[in-house]
């Protein structure tokens, strides 16, 4: 292998980049290319090929055809490890940090600049810090992970790469887990990455913000090149025209209307809940809420702040630590689920095929899952097999799900996981719909589909209260949005003509002032 | 560069799953074929004659039913517990408890004939072996103890007790009416009324305990298959967190499967006194390890009711034989090696049904693992 960090005009090149797996043809002669200084996005649905390229480019997958460059040179990296000696790094979405070890330490981790056993502390510590000076990331090399935000963890990742010589780095939707503000300052230091002659590929979803800090924009569609953009010379490319181009049609994605207004009657009515998590604290520090029906309210808020439990006890999934959960006017009775699901609620959990879907059954089993205590699927002690197969069939049909009744869970892809989740939970008729990172991970045309449903559902009058970490799909889908920081809601505000910086400060616990 | 590489399956083909455990059986028998090689045995004849004892004739075959009987009824105890993720190794002490009360029974009853003793043994001997695996099934979901060793260890008290029962004590289920019996101990033996009747049909002889076997079975597979707490299972099995979430009861489901397991357990130590010793044999029940082999039977039919009938009579037919052929001629241990390797074998092949062999060139692996082409 041989590589240089060339100066030439390419920094990083894949051609006719072919990848097969069993059934499946993830890369269809890719094109790519990245020059020195660019921020460039790397766009596409789930499926069209951006993961198996962006392994292919850090050496985790050889492909099958097709070569790849670094800097005019072509190499076969044969490993990470080869590919990161020729400076391309990854920054993946699951953070690999040793919580108890210092940000120094995790730097170093594997890989120092010294040799030898020795390891210097206060040298590291100073190297870190003149790393992540040089481009305006604020962080302390001593202290440990574990006390770190998000945010500052995605940060240490990123000064990783950048510590052990990074020249071409691979963001995986690094502004999913951000609040506004932390969003601002990763695109500063990105540019500030980019001017000193480093590259950076965007993967996101988000196309304003592709459109805010990318040079130029790739996108892929069913491991094809779908496009090449410039946005420095094309101004008349928006959001509009790359989704297309990642799609291959229009996509318009749901927001909720603000000419109706929602019912006046109380659907569910939160009163100073508490709830720990699993390891005793106490994550949750008495949340007093209302959602009325055919309301839609968003929580927002860095993930980790209590939102998960909150759900979690609404279900009966925790025991709530104290205050009162009242769905339709009766309090519901703590740590029981079945209660919650007979008292009207639909809840479609985060982890959808750990706890809202049960992966190993079929698809028909699981449209089935609460409805077999009742009588539509079941005839005294006995499930009529032939009713769960035909409501599935039917439900399949009406949410537009692509999948077979029996079809393992498993199978399906996460768009239509979740489809099928809200399939089953919505044709309950549930009076409250609770509804967490409805959208996470699906690709455009799923999430356009999930958010119609949500809407919809509200429309006929169901109460629903979603959780997300995503700010912009709490504000486009949401009448009236609860920020949560450390266990406490911080500010609600309506919806409508909402500031995201305010929203933003609210985030990180400044409570609503003035 | 060529290599092989093992490939997640997206899916189980259809016909691999029921091939398994026979492409298993023959690769255990090649197996042991080594071993028979090694220590100087001809392995082919050896296995004839082992076929032959044990499935050549009616003669044959009522000895091979006979064997199979309590395999049958503790490999169906196993599998209903096995498939839905409750690892009862408990079925050992659950046959004795269930033979300790089905004893009980049919002595207290007396010579009140069979219309009385048949139903009184069976429901003991159902009961005890379900309240015996409900204390460990009850620890199981209420405290989370592992129920692997719990049931283990329960297996050895209810040994224990057993032989307490007769050896150490003046117990009702002891024979204390002669002086020799006072100095030899000895169980009280059922009186004949008592005896469980077999079914003969063309020099067939088959044990009711088979029969119940063949029915628990079919209600097992039914339960499994048609009815909602056979769904609830199942859910539970795959995901307690999904079966919570759909307002299952799965700490009551634990229960449920425990004392259900544990009645068929029950069943099986009710059938070896009624059908077989009409006594409390404390030292010729636990050698046999009927609840031990019964996991073996269950893996092999890979947990399913109606497969374990067809397990239960193969290796009934081995134990047969392994007894049949007992000599100097025959390897002793033979039998309860073939099971131990048919039991790795049966293991082993699980990979199969969720992985693939494939070869590919050195290229194509991914560089992480691959060696450069």
């Amino acid at each position: 292998m041989t590589t240089t960090t060339g100066n030439g005009d390419v920094a990083l090149r894949a051609r006719g980049v072919t990848k097969r797996f069993p059934n499946v043809l993830a890369n269809d002669g890719v094109d790519f290319e990245i020059r020195p200084g660019e921020i460039h996005a790397l766009l596409g649905e789930n499926g069209s090929g951006k993961s198996t390229l962006c392994k292919i480019l850090t050496g985790f997958y050889w492909p099958d055809e097709g070569s790849v460059s670094v800097g005019g040179d072509e190499t076969r990296f044969r490993s990470p490890a080869d590919a990161h000696a020729a400076g391309v790094f990854m920054v993946h979405q699951h953070f690999s940090l040793v919580a108890r070890m210092s940000v120094a330490e995790n730097v170093v981790l594997g890989w120092s600049r010294e040799r030898g056993l020795r390891f210097d502390r206060r040298k590291v510590e100073a190297e870190v810090r003149a790393v992540a000076d040089d481009f305006d990331m604020q962080v302390d090399p001593q202290l440990p992970v574990w006390q770190l935000s998000v945010g500052e963890q995605q940060r240490i990742e990123i000064l990783k790469a950048l510590y052990r010589g990074a020249r071409i780095l691979i963001l995986d939707e690094p502004t999913a887990v951000l609040t506004p503000q932390e969003v601002e300052r990763l695109f500063h230091s990105l540019r500030k990455m980019a001017a000193a002659g480093s590259s950076i590929v965007f993967i996101s979803h988000k196309l304003h913000e592709v459109l805010e800090v990318c040079d130029r924009v790739t996108v892929l569609r069913q491991g094809r090149n779908a496009g090449e953009v410039d946005l420095r010379t094309e101004k008349d490319v928006d959001g509009r025209s790359l989704a297309r181009m990642m799609v291959g049609r229009d996509i318009q994605l749901s927001r909720r209307s603000r000419e109706r207004s929602p019912g006046d009657r109380v659907v569910l009515r939160l009163a100073d809940v508490g709830a720990n998590n699993d390891f005793d604290r106490e994550v949750v520090k008495g949340v007093s809420l209302e959602v009325r029906s055919g309301e839609i309210v968003g929580v927002a808020g860095v993930a980790g702040n209590g939102q998960q439990q909150l759900a979690e006890a609404i279900a009966g999934l925790r025991r709530p630590t104290r205050g009162s959960i009242e769905l339709e006017e009766r309090a519901l009775p703590p740590g029981d689920p079945r209660a919650a699901i007979e008292g009207g609620l639909a809840y479609v959990p985060e982890d959808r095929t750990g706890v809202g879907l049960a992966a190993g059954l079929r698809v028909d089993e699981n449209i089935a899952l609460k409805a077999v205590r009742g009588g539509d699927c079941s005839v005294g002690p006995f499930v009529h097999r032939g009713r769960v197969r035909r409501r599935a069939a039917d439900l399949l049909e009406a949410f537009d799900v692509r999948g077979r009744p029996d079809s393992l869970v498993r199978q399906l892809s996460g768009g239509n996981a979740q489809k099928v989740l809200l399939a089953r939970e919505l044709s309950s008729e549930p009076k409250l719909l609770l509804i967490a990172s409805p959208t996470r991970g699906l690709d455009v045309s799923a999430m356009e589909a999930v958010r119609k449903l949500v809407v919809s559902a509200a429309d006929s009058g169901v109460a629903v209260l979603m959780i997300s970490e995503d700010l912009d799909e709490v504000l486009d889908l949401s009448d009236r949005v609860a920020v949560m920081c450390d266990g406490r809601v911080t500010g609600i505000v309506d919806a409508e003509g909402a500031d995201p910086e305010q929203i933003g400060m609210l985030m990180m616990g400044q409570t609503a002032a003035a | 560069m060529r290599r092989i590489r093992f490939e997640r399956r997206l899916e189980t083909p259809r016909l691999l799953a029921p091939a398994l455990p026979f492409v298993s059986v023959a690769i255990a028998l090649v197996i042991a074929a080594i071993l028979l090689l090694v220590t100087g045995h001809d392995p082919l004849t050896t296995y004839q004659r082992m076929a032959e004892v044990a499935f050549a004739d009616t003669q044959a075959l009522s000895s091979t039913v006979a064997s199979a009987t309590p395999l049958l009824l503790t490999g169906l105890a196993a599998a209903l517990a096995f498939r839905v993720r409750v690892w009862n190794i408990g079925g050992e002490g659950q046959l004795y408890i269930g033979a300790v009360c089905a004893a009980g029974a049919g002595i207290a009853v007396g010579g009140s004939g069979l219309a009385v003793a048949l139903p009184a043994m069976v429901v003991a001997g159902i009961l005890g072996g379900a309240a015996w695996a409900a204390i460990p099934g009850v620890l199981r979901a209420y405290l989370n103890t592992n129920e692997i060793l719990t049931t283990l260890m329960f297996n050895y008290i209810a040994g224990l007790l057993m032989y307490y029962l007769i050896f150490d004590s003046h117990s009702f289920w002891r024979d204390v009416s002669s002086p020799e019996a006072k100095l030899f101990p000895q169980a009280k033996e059922l009186d004949p009324s008592a005896f469980w009747p077999g079914f003969t049909g063309g020099g067939l002889i088959v044990p009711l305990g088979f029969l119940f076997g063949v029915i628990v079975a079919v209600l097992l597979f039914v339960l499994m298959r048609q009815t909602r707490l056979g769904f609830e299972l199942r859910v539970v099995s795959d995901s307690p967190e999904v079966g919570r979430y759909a307002g299952m009861r799965t700490r009551r489901l634990v229960v449920i499967v425990m004392l259900i397991s544990g009645g068929v357990a029950g069943l099986a130590g009710a059938s070896q006194i009624g059908d077989f010793s009409h006594l409390l044999e404390p030292v010729g029940l636990q050698p046999a390890a009927y609840g031990y082999t019964g996991i073996v039977v269950a893996a092999l039919a890979r947990f399913n009711p109606l497969g374990v009938v067809l397990s239960a009579l193969f290796l009934g037919g081995l134990t047969n034989a392994g007894f049949a052929l007992q000599g100097a001629d025959f390897p002793q241990g033979l039998v309860g090696t073939l099971q131990a390797i048919i039991l790795f074998c049966v293991l082993a092949s699980e990979l199969f049904a969720r992985y693939r062999l494939s070869w590919r060139t050195g290229q194509a692996t991914p560089a992480v693992t691959g060696q450069p082409a």
